[in-house]
């Protein structure tokens, strides 16, 4: 594993993964969109409003799977200081932050028009909104110190902290109110239809995809970033 | 265990000697609470429906408040680093200061509690949920409170980012703390509540002093 930990044999293959993750995420869009925009079955109950769906569930799946990566790089770089975890888990935060919001958003349009009213403190909507408050804090704190790697290493040991607490947070508020409808995908088998499902499963597909693109886009941003700041060092000390 | 208590009893004595700090808190708590009222207005019931939400609510603000400066006078004036080289174990430094910190304030909030709750019209038989759900609650805001100390010592801007930092991770406490005081007003048994807040506090006791030590000794470093 600690091969990988070297910045430039991890870009080579960040870069060797990059034309794949686009031409796959964009592939997944050109055929999910139109299948679950318009020739996927409207949902007998909801109507169309179901089709909110296939942006609302993955963009949850990816805002939770985003702090995943985001809490195990940073315990990678709190463990053996592998700078590179730690730029991924920094480079990541934003595009978690993003999914997280574009749940809360479509979440609260698809409230409107099935429980009458823009917001409800249902329980899974507001663990969302507690991840995206995570988020917040956790980009708030990396930028707060003149020393960078201070802002580094605090903001990694806050990822930790809160990946202890989001199970508990969720479970919380699971207690605290249950309203939702129960969560579609069981591990018991597919409780909605097949048409509905594949259209689902490519959003998640194009959506996993696109977080690796920009991904490497912002790896390959925070690297020179990074040289930047060498360079200048350098040619400060040099002068 | 010596450095534990020395701490402790360092950190209670400068608490004892300088009363500001937890007078701050306590106004803190009624001056918040005395607004909610001006918010909603002064009919009694509608008060006494969200009192027991309302004064959880203050008193985690107020504890909130007085965290920032737990670790920040000893990080400025260079205490913290002695601390940290002086062979106490550093989970036990940080523990030992967030007992300190909930002896004065904690206890504080805890023993000015039931006058909020009185002028918020806190119906009389959820007192004893109010005390047992702060009593079992507000030492685990502490010790959180004591991680999130620890993360922003020497950053741009302490207070609030603490908040921005800690508000999500209260939220368990406050749900459950808040259940208990309302299951109590509804006469409803309130044993899981409880147990809750005493798991959370159970498992904050043990996670929070580590890594509030790793986060004190990124500071220093």
């Amino acid at each position: 594993m600690h091969k990988f930990a070297n910045p430039t044999f991890f870009m080579k293959i960040a870069n060797a993964i990059y034309p794949w993750a686009v031409g796959i995420s964009v592939l997944c869009f050109v055929i999910g969109l139109p299948v679950a925009l318009i020739t996927s079955p409207p949902d007998y109950q909801q109507g169309d409003t179901v089709r909110i769906m296939y942006v609302h569930v993955p963009a949850a799946w990816m805002g939770s799977m985003v702090y995943a990566v985001m809490a195990a790089s940073s315990a990678v770089y709190l463990i053996w200081r592998h700078t590179i975890a730690h730029i991924i888990a920094r480079a990541s935060a934003p595009i978690g932050a993003m999914f997280t919001a574009l749940c809360l958003v479509t979440g609260m349009l698809w409230g409107e028009p099935m429980w009458g009213t823009w917001w409800v403190w249902d329980a899974r909507l507001t663990s969302m909104l507690i991840l995206f408050f995570l988020y917040l804090g956790y980009i708030a704190l990396g930028d707060a110190f003149e020393d960078q790697e201070r802002g580094d290493r605090a903001a990694a040991l806050l990822a930790l902290v809160g990946s202890v607490n989001l199970p508990i947070v969720h479970f919380s508020v699971e207690w605290w109110n249950t309203l939702h409808q129960s969560s579609i995908l069981s591990m018991k088998g597919f409780s909605i239809s097949v048409q509905m499902v594949v259209p689902l499963l490519l959003m998640v597909g194009a959506f996993q995809f696109y977080y690796i693109a920009v991904l490497v886009i912002r790896l390959r941003a925070e690297l020179l970033a990074a040289k930047i700041r060498t360079a200048r060092f350098n040619l400060a000390a040099a002068g | 265990m010596r450095g534990f208590t020395a701490i402790l009893r360092r950190d209670l004595m400068l608490a004892v000697r300088n009363q500001g700090e937890m007078l701050m808190v306590i106004g803190f708590f009624a001056i918040a609470a005395t607004l909610f009222a001006f918010g909603v207005g002064p009919e009694a019931n509608v008060q006494s429906r969200i009192s027991s939400g309302v004064v959880w609510t203050m008193a985690l603000l107020a504890a909130l408040l007085s965290l920032e400066r737990l670790f920040a006078l000893d990080y400025e004036d260079g205490t913290l680093d002695q601390l940290m080289l002086s062979g106490v174990e550093p989970a036990a430094m940080v523990l030992a200061k967030t007992i300190a910190h909930w002896l004065t304030t904690g206890l504080a909030l805890l023993i000015a509690a039931p006058a909020v709750a009185l002028s918020l019209q806190l119906p009389s038989q959820a007192y004893g949920a109010l005390m047992i759900s702060l009593l079992l609650g507000t030492p685990t805001l502490s010790l959180l409170g004591a991680v999130g100390a620890a993360l922003v010592l020497g950053s741009r801007r302490g207070g609030v980012l603490l908040s921005l930092l800690l508000l999500p991770l209260y939220s368990p406490v406050l749900i459950f703390g808040a259940a208990a005081v309302e299951g109590a007003i509804l006469g409803i048994n309130t044993t899981a509540p409880y147990a809750v807040l005493g798991g959370l506090l159970i498992l904050a006791l043990t996670l929070c002093p580590w890594a509030g030590a790793v986060a004190v000794r990124h500071a220093v470093e």
